[in-house]
């Protein structure tokens, strides 16, 4: 009971993870919490839901959900960032507020307010292993996360595209000075986390072969938590914060009732950031931000 | 031929005249020093050459160019590279990668999303010269900013260099080194001089100024007060009381 706990957290905390991902890369370059990343990840549900219904196969939806949330993305930062570039930090975060109401606004007169049932065969196949049950779609959902994190950390770690956006993340000034492209760079930013929330999304349909116009709330708040308690200024603070809130929220369902969930999950958030502000693994960020 | 040239460039912050009036010029393959007091304006030169601040009025001429009003990055992809006074490191990339990140980037989009020895032996060459250029090749994967102090220096000298400068500004790169060490990137610098690159420093150290530069130019208070050779320089009464004059007393 406890170990298949284990397995059905990690699967809940994958999706987190990947959304935390998202938010992360673009407050790292930015230092702007785009909010409307968590419209971003639904709007990847529900195009992934279209394509699962008109019987496609996964990796289509993937695609497609993948792509229409990068394209989200892009206009977001086009029209809801760019334009407010020098104002204060909180301005372009309340434009992509306005975004995500937006988005939101269209999913559901689009598909409705009522949640959409995946159909039942899907994925519905299981096997054992010794206790465990794990589900198809609990593999799939799990392996695709490892391969967007790794291609991300691959991108991040090994490019130039990904040298050039740490060094904009660590010092925006410094990087200019050193001739990156602060603009093409933004461009990489917005749309890898667009293209991270769009899969994610269509993971979060198969986990609860269901999908709403309101989840992207539920799931992009948790998500902000998954990226703070991470460390905001580690990117790969989320991939141990992810897996950490999933298992404690499933945990809570299982052994408390659901009623206190979000009880736990954001008291775990409060109490960590008591104890270790800068997040799990957080650095100190003495000299980011320093003027040349 | 003149690489750089600035002519009548003032910048003021809040009222105090940071730089005023100031023209000079580094002709091509010279080593060009500017000297002064603390305080004299030489680090904004600087920041007004790369564009990190704007000139209030006057003119940078950049290889016939007017770039007065251009941003950084275009001045840094323009033939320009700099070291910063105090260090100025990437806290996650180690040596190796700071000789890539200052790069000229590849225009066609998807080859900046392979890792570098495949998709630019160029960039790669580039930075393996650098590397031993510095003698760096023992710290090749080390995080940079946990080296010593004056092997980040030449970290730092090696990245500008990746650049494929035409000019490159130094903002004191000796602060803080010994004799010896001083000594070793004055051989350096000739030889990149040698190869034809033109530099302007700014410097405290006088010994290591007076014998590297080819030509020097003296601020004061934001103003220049003197220029010329080292000779002319360390002869001149005014530089003498504004500056060589205060240093020994």
């Amino acid at each position: 009971m406890l170990l298949q706990q284990l397995v059905n957290g990690l699967t809940l905390g994958a999706v987190y993870t990947l959304v935390a991902l998202s938010f992360s890369l673009v407050m790292g370059i930015l230092s702007v919490l785009n909010i409307a990343i968590g419209e971003l990840f639904m709007l990847g549900g529900f195009i992934g839901f279209a394509v699962i219904a008109s019987n496609l196969p996964l990796p289509v939806a993937l695609v497609f959900a993948m792509a229409g949330a990068a394209i989200a993305s892009f206009i977001i930062q086009k029209v809801a960032y760019e334009p407010l570039r020098d104002a204060p930090l909180i301005t372009p975060m309340l434009s992509t507020l306005g975004f995500s109401i937006i988005l939101q606004n269209i999913v559901t007169n689009v598909w409705g307010s009522d949640p959409l049932q995946l159909p039942a065969e899907l994925f519905d196949a299981d096997f054992t292993v010794g206790p465990v049950r794990i589900g198809v779609m609990q593999v799939v959902v799990v392996g695709v996360t490892v391969v967007l994190v790794g291609a991300v950390a691959y991108l991040v770690q090994r490019t130039s595209a990904g040298r050039a956006l740490r060094a904009i993340a660590e010092n925006r000034d410094v990087a200019r000075m050193l001739g990156v492209s602060v603009s093409r760079t933004t461009f990489l930013a917005f749309a890898i986390s667009g293209l991270l929330a769009g899969a994610a999304g269509v993971l979060i349909s198969l986990h609860y072969a269901a999908i709403t116009p309101y989840i992207g709330v539920d799931i992009g708040l948790k998500a902000i938590a998954v990226m703070v308690i991470g460390g905001t200024t580690r990117v790969w603070g989320a991939l141990l914060a992810g897996p950490l809130i999933g298992v404690a929220e499933v945990m809570t369902i299982a052994y408390g009732g659901s009623q206190i969930r979000d009880f736990i999950v954001y008291g775990l958030m409060i109490l960590i950031l008591l104890l270790r502000p800068q997040g799990l693994l957080g650095g100190a960020r003495s000299d980011v931000g320093q003027r040349v | 031929m003149t690489v750089l040239s600035l002519s009548n460039v003032s910048k003021s912050f809040g009222g105090i005249r940071a730089l005023s009036d100031v023209s000079l010029s580094v002709p091509e393959g010279r080593i060009v020093g500017v000297i002064g007091p603390n305080g004299a304006g030489k680090t904004t030169l600087f920041n007004v050459i790369t564009g990190a601040y704007r000139a209030a009025s006057g003119e940078v001429v950049l290889g016939g160019e007017t770039i007065t009003q251009w941003p950084s990055w275009r001045i840094m992809r323009s033939g320009v590279a700099r070291t910063f006074q105090n260090i100025r490191l990437f806290a996650s990339m180690t040596v190796w990668e700071h000789l890539l990140v200052a790069q000229p980037r590849q225009n066609a989009l998807w080859r900046n999303a392979l890792p570098v020895s495949w998709a630019d032996a160029e960039a790669r060459t580039r930075a393996e010269d650098a590397l031993t250029f510095f003698g760096l090749e023992q710290y090749r994967d080390v995080i940079a900013r946990t080296l010593p102090y004056g092997i980040q220096r030449k970290v730092e000298m090696a990245r500008a260099l990746t650049a494929k400068p035409k000019l490159l500004l130094l903002d004191e790169p000796v602060a803080g080194m010994n004799a010896e060490e001083a000594a070793d990137l004055r051989t350096l610098f000739r030889r990149l001089n040698e190869r034809g690159l033109s530099i302007l420093l700014i410097e405290h150290d006088m010994p290591f100024v007076m014998t590297l530069c080819h030509q020097l130019y003296v601020l004061d208070f934001g103003a220049l007060i003197a220029e010329g050779t080292p000779d002319e320089v360390r002869t001149n009464p005014l530089v003498l009381d504004a500056y060589l004059g205060t240093e020994a007393a």
